[in-house]
């Protein structure tokens, strides 16, 4: 059977996926309901709020806060636990700031690209090309 | 309760009423007949008639000789001619074919990927909009990708945001519509006089003052892209055409 490992609870820090504040991240605050949670961001500029879970994807991250805590005690227990910082070195940030960064790229920029991946691939096909040679010797 | 000086609202009798909701008690086509639209026939209104205006008035005029009456006009003309009799009549306002606008992604120096046609696909240097006809200038240049210079509808192209400084490039004043447009090789005459083993296609040759001017372009336009700070990649970029890979939304894609 699946095990989940990331569950809707206090403390657990979301990415909204959908409508305002959406790419930002945040932290459940409250559960209102099986559907709704009281969101508070104060790191990553989201206002309290209360978020409908299907907008919200949850992190692996937590902050060890309590149920309905402040604003203010939400951030200190947000910059503690150096939330902001594991994000961005964690792969999930680091695939959205590439896909933002493909997106931006100009017609000229994707011809470069092209080239420095066939660049790339030439020198991984001589790489190889060496070690089959070293394999077939032996 | 009710607010003071307000009228009672009389109540209103439905014809149809629901019987469950969205279950009416009469159909449509019953309600047709109730309601007795079939019934009303339609009148035809009359037109109005126009009386005339009438443009002149009759008079008495006195005097044995003078016929008895007159036809006055009733709207005069002006008591005064004008001493020059050219000013009598309003001036026509000439007017003049509007210059097609370009879009604003296309300026002096923009890299364009031409759309339609034998060239499509192909990365080319916008020169200037011509006058006439308001199409765009555009060369390869014709070393990197064999288009020469040639004029193409705005609508024909995309617009990059690559750009190539052409400032310094000097346009021979000849390039106009006139210079590009086609020549028709004249018809045979039909009937008696036609020659019927006369070779019908003419082949194309380009002149050779196209020849010096294309030449004369390029240089310049060459120099304006080696001036380019990518100018390496530049090169290569011109003579690859344009093709939408797999999971490429044109419109989703910024150029």
């Amino acid at each position: 059977t699946m095990v989940y490992k990331r569950m809707v609870e206090i403390g657990r820090v979301v990415y909204v996926a959908k409508g305002e504040n959406e790419g930002k991240l945040a932290t459940i605050v409250n559960i209102v309901d099986g559907n709704k949670v009281l969101l508070d961001g104060p790191a990553s500029g989201v206002l309290r709020s209360v978020r409908n879970l299907k907008d919200l994807q949850l992190t692996k991250f937590k902050v060890p806060i309590r149920l309905q805590q402040r604003t203010k005690n939400v951030e200190k227990a947000w910059t503690e636990a150096e939330i902001s910082k594991k994000w961005q070195e964690s792969t999930w940030a680091k695939k959205l700031a590439a896909r933002k960064l493909r997106s931006t790229l100009s017609d000229f920029d994707r011809y470069k690209l092209m080239r420095a991946k066939q660049a790339r691939n030439r020198l991984v096909k001589v790489e190889l090309a060496k070690l089959k040679k070293a394999a077939r010797k032996a | 309760t009710q607010m003071a000086g307000a009228k009672k609202a009389t109540p209103r009798f439905r014809r149809n009423y629901e019987l469950a909701t969205g279950i009416m008690r009469f159909s449509a086509a019953r309600m047709y007949h109730k309601r007795g639209t079939a019934l009303n026939k339609k009148t035809k209104v009359a037109k109005k008639a126009v009386a005339p205006v009438a443009k002149f008035v009759t008079k008495k005029v006195g005097g044995s000789k003078n016929g008895g009456d007159r036809k006055v006009l009733v709207k005069k003309g002006p008591t005064f001619l004008k001493e020059d009799h050219v000013l009598d009549t309003a001036a026509k306002v000439r007017r003049n074919p509007k210059v097609q606008s370009l879009r604003k992604s296309i300026t002096p120096g923009t890299v364009l990927i031409i759309l339609a046609g034998r060239h499509k696909g192909k990365r080319v240097v916008f020169l200037k909009q011509l006058e006439k006809s308001g199409l765009l200038l555009v060369t390869g240049p014709h070393k990197l990708n064999n288009v020469p210079l040639r004029r193409i509808g705005q609508s024909f192209v995309i617009a990059t945001s690559t750009k190539v400084d052409v400032s310094g490039v000097k346009l021979p004043e000849t390039l106009t519509d006139a210079y590009f447009k086609r020549t028709h090789a004249k018809v045979e005459k039909k009937g008696e006089k036609a020659d019927i083993f006369a070779s019908g296609h003419q082949e194309y040759k380009v002149s050779e003052q196209r020849k010096t001017d294309q030449k004369l372009v390029d240089k310049a336009v060459l120099t304006a892209i080696k001036k380019h700070p990518e100018h390496k990649f530049l090169r290569g970029y011109f003579s690859t055409r344009f093709s939408i890979r797999k999971n490429q939304q044109p419109h989703a894609m910024v150029f």
